[in-house]
């Protein structure tokens, strides 16, 4: 029966970490098959533009730079909220993954030798490169870390990158499906048994069997309507159809990003990589507020301090009246024309094409706007999903759980690869060890509710309402009340909202018809999962009572690490009315909560000692369902290595 | 800023629809309007045209900010992307095509994504190195120049419309086209590139590859990144040339 297909690892998701983890599986001999919904160079990866996150230490304001420091960087900006065991394994391979990407042709910039000029928080500054580091990777500075830290190739470094893997995809001769997609996960009893996936050539469905499956399929910023820097096409499937096995849980749904500058009104990103190299913030009266509120790291303060200082800017009166909402300006006209056409030259386009104007003669408008889903997937540090054996996720997908309740630039590029290297390796020893094992019975039973449910929205006819505008309220709800200030009265409005909408689905009536893919077929199919991943975001948000990174409520301001320092876990099972919260530890502790260094903030205090917290770890994720890793938990967090880290760096500790 | 308002102009859209799928449904034009908005482009006209007047319009965007090259259209007759099009550059009648020399998906939709595929799988679209990755060694170094250069040919977004711009694409199935001589420019001037000037004549030292162009060179006017093609197809028959010189002397 065509309709039911086999292969070794099927991999959801054409993206930098979909390709890199098919690529370790298939150099370790599996047979792989890509679903992508787009041509895989079309992925939301290629957007990158910045850098890519790894201690290299190559030019003068890097040197001393460590992997110890990037770890301290990444924990204390996911302010605790990160499995710190992660953020070791990710801070120590990311140097790897950056020079593999070198190998296999990703044009880095490298150091210039000699006099160069750069502009630092607002100065120009000349610093002599040394001759012995000519040719090395270049780094630039990007918010919320202690060294230059982030690997570039000029303006477009996630292209590079998605072209370079993509080549070794092709190399390797891994079947790649585009306009592709899973609409379900096949799974029995804890095992995941591959995918009901959709041709979006034709419409047709079919049954993809495979012995380890992965999600990879990015974020879900699309559940904010048209207030994202995300593309169409991260409408977040892969997390919708783990929600929907009922079994696996998705880890902190209410940790969402916002970029500082999402060009305004059209959200598209503008790179950090613009203050890094020296841009300002500017407020309706010209004035660079983010060195008053933020003197240490004024604009290159972790994104979520960044984007909080803006709304709150914003909420004062001082932002910029725009008919789609007020505004603030980011300034790069000193930055110089030469600089922006070459170092910085995507950014000029985007200004040039969608504003029309020259950025060495004029200001950028910008806004907060909603830019990375630190939630997805949970995993083990191995990838593979709690409570579902065979399943793995990585990279935005994933809640692997690196970046806690805030990621810092540049480091998701570095995760995909890093993640594509680990989660690729134990997708292939697991498929090496077990067989296909589900029976046709159990895919057909799986593909024919798939095809009851086309066949219902099909059939429905009448006055209901139309999908695209359900889906223009969620939005609008998302960014105005689970947005970058949170509250408990506006959280529970929008829960209540969400679940009238999510209710209105049933009535929503399709008004195309026609044979093949059926655009608006196709997006009725993903926008109940996307509801469901909208309603426990907001759902986690209500429930969680403190402010911790990205998830900032105003009625809970303070930190509180007596009783939140913990991951929030979700299950939602397809025919079930409710879904089910639960909370386990971050993870080991080995840097004890502190300040950040950024971002005024309080906390209350752990009751427990780091001991007592660190022994339940283990015991209190196994019942949420974590299963057993390669080498036990904590095997490589090396712990109490960064102890004296900033000392060796000349940097004085916080 | 102008808000939506009486003064803003009716646009009309004249869009070929064809859906290979549907038994009953012929190549035609079929005509849309729409009031302008300020800073529209043709990401939010195409959208709102789906969504509120004809839900069965089939085209293509992902990042809707020119860097997927996703949307590649024929734009008033030119191929260009869509998205970055601002419809207060263009008059008020505005008629869109697919991209021509690519299979056809439906209406504005095209296959440039099977195209590419099977182009890098032909000129080999990777890095063949000369010895393994040392995940324990530093990286080689690499004059930040050539850095920018190889970056420079790098950009391409493989969004075909050059292909589509191309005399002979159209006709030739078989050419590799602008961008398939831009992507084996592109890993000849990488040194790390292990290829000797010898492999590379197989590729492009015929009328598949370099020669075959007629040197119409509108691929360089409609590239949307600005790839300086000309250079491409100069670099290409110079190396080239010497290649065989090469061949002659041996």
């Amino acid at each position: 029966m065509d309709k039911i297909e086999t292969t070794d690892v099927l991999v959801i998701g054409g993206g930098l970490a979909g390709e890199r983890c098919a690529m370790e599986a298939a150099a370790l001999g599996q047979r792989v098959t890509i679903l992508s919904l787009v041509p895989p160079r079309r992925s939301h990866s290629c957007a990158a533009q910045g850098g890519m996150q790894a201690a290299l230490g190559n030019c003068v304001k890097a040197a001393g730079d460590s992997t110890d420091l990037h770890f301290l960087d990444t924990v204390r900006g996911s302010d605790w909220g990160a499995d710190q065991e992660v953020a070791r394994i990710f801070a120590d391979n990311a140097p790897v993954a950056v020079r593999e990407l070198a190998h296999f042709g990703v044009p880095w910039t490298r150091v210039r030798p000699g006099r160069n000029v750069y502009h630092i928080k607002g100065q120009q500054v000349a610093i002599d490169e040394p001759a012995e580091k000519a040719g090395l990777i270049m780094h630039r500075d990007f918010g919320g870390t202690a060294k230059w830290r982030a690997c570039y190739a000029a303006a477009g470094t996630g292209h590079a990158a998605l072209y370079a893997i993509d080549g070794e995809v092709l190399r390797l001769g891994i079947e790649v499906r585009d306009r592709a997609e899973a609409l379900a996960l096949i799974h029995a009893d804890g095992r995941c048994h591959g995918a009901v996936t959709r041709c979006l050539r034709t419409g047709q469905v079919g049954v993809i069997l495979a012995k380890a499956t992965v999600i990879a399929t990015g974020g879900f910023g699309r559940i904010y309507g048209r207030y994202t820097t995300n593309a169409t096409i991260n409408e977040g499937t892969g997390a919708a159809i783990a929600l929907a096995t009922g079994v696996v849980p998705l880890g902190n749904m209410e940790a969402v990003q916002f970029h500082p500058t999402g060009l305004w009104p059209s959200g598209i990103l503008v790179t950090e990589g613009c203050r890094g190299d020296g841009g300002y913030l500017l407020n309706r009266e010209m004035e660079r507020f983010m060195v008053e509120l933020e003197p240490a790291k004024q604009e290159l303060a972790s994104r979520d301090v960044v984007s909080r200082h803006m709304m709150g800017q914003i909420r004062d009166g001082k932002g910029v009246d725009h008919p789609g909402g007020p505004h603030l300006w980011l300034d790069l006209r000193h930055l110089g024309e030469e600089h922006l056409t070459t170092k910085l030259r995507e950014v000029y386009e985007i200004c040039r094409d969608f504003l029309g104007i020259k950025p060495w003669e004029e200001l950028i408008p910008v806004r907060p706007t909603q830019h990375y889903s630190m939630g997805g997937v949970r995993v083990n540090k191995d990838g593979e999903a709690y409570g579902m054996r065979g399943l793995y996720a990585a990279g935005e997908a994933a809640c692997w759980d690196m970046h806690g309740f805030n990621r810092l630039g540049g480091n998701s590029l570095a995760e995909t690869l890093v993640a594509g290297r680990i989660v690729g390796a134990r997708v292939a020893e697991f498929a090496a060890d077990h067989q296909i094992e589900a029976d046709t019975g159990l895919a057909l039973a799986f593909l024919q509710e798939t095809e009851l449910t086309i066949d219902a929205w099909l059939a429905r006819t009448g006055q209901g309402p139309n999908v695209y505008d359900i889906r223009d309220a969620m939005g609008e709800i998302m960014m105005g009340k689970v947005g970058i200030f949170r509250q408990g009265d506006e959280l529970q409005a929008a829960v209540n909202e969400l679940r009238a909408l999510h209710d209105s689905l049933d009535q929503a009536v399709l008004r195309c018809r026609e044979p093949g893919a059926n655009p608006e077929l196709s997006f009725a199919l993903r926008l109940k999962g996307m509801l469901r991943l909208a309603l426990v975001a907001a759902m986690g948000a209500l429930a969680r009572e403190e402010s911790r990174g990205a998830h900032s409520r105003i009625d809970f301001p303070a930190r509180d690490d007596r009783n939140c320092l913990s991951r929030t876990l979700v299950r939602w099972g397809h025919s079930e009315d409710e879904p089910m919260f639960s909370y386990e530890p971050v993870g080991l502790l080995d840097l004890p909560p502190g300040d950040r260094g950024y971002g005024k903030a309080s906390h209350v205090d752990m009751e427990l000692s780091i001991e007592q917290y660190n022994d339940s770890v283990l015991t209190r994720q196994q019942e949420q369902g974590r299963l057993a890793t390669q080498e036990p938990m904590g095997a490589s967090l090396r712990e109490g290595a960064w102890h004296d880290a900033e000392a060796r760096a000349g940097l004085t500790g916080t | 800023m102008a808000t939506e308002s009486d003064s803003s102009r009716e646009l009309t859209f004249e869009i070929f629809r064809f859906n290979p799928l549907d038994p009953g449904s012929e190549p035609r034009m079929q005509t849309y309007t729409l009031r302008e908005e300020p800073y529209m482009t043709l990401f939010r006209a195409l959208n709102r045209i789906r969504e509120e007047q004809d839900p069965g319009l089939q085209f293509d965007f992902a990042c809707r900010s020119a860097v997927c090259g996703s949307c590649g259209m024929m734009i008033n007759g030119r191929p260009t992307l869509a998205c970055k099009t601002l419809t207060s550059d263009l008059a008020s009648t505005i008629r869109l095509h697919p991209l021509p020399a690519f299979k056809l998906i439906g209406d504005l939709s095209v296959d440039t994504g099977t195209w590419f595929r099977e182009m890098g799988s032909r000129v080999e679209a990777w890095v063949h190195e000369r010895q393994a990755f040392d995940p324990e060694a530093i990286e080689e170094p690499m004059d930040d120049d050539l850095a920018v250069a190889i970056y420079e040919s790098d950009r391409c977004i493989e969004c075909g419309c050059c292909v589509a711009s191309c005399g002979v694409a159209n006709t030739r199935g078989d050419f590799l086209a602008p961008a398939g001589m831009n992507r084996v420019a592109r890993f000849m001037m990488d040194p790390r590139d292990g290829r000797s000037t010898g492999d590379w004549f197989e590729v492009v030292a015929s009328d598949e590859g370099v020669f075959g162009c007629i040197g119409l060179m509108a691929c360089q006017d409609v590239c949307p990144k600005e790839l300086p093609l000309l250079e491409v197809y100069g670099y290409l028959r110079r190396r080239a040339l010497g290649a065989a010189f090469v061949r002659k002397q041996r």
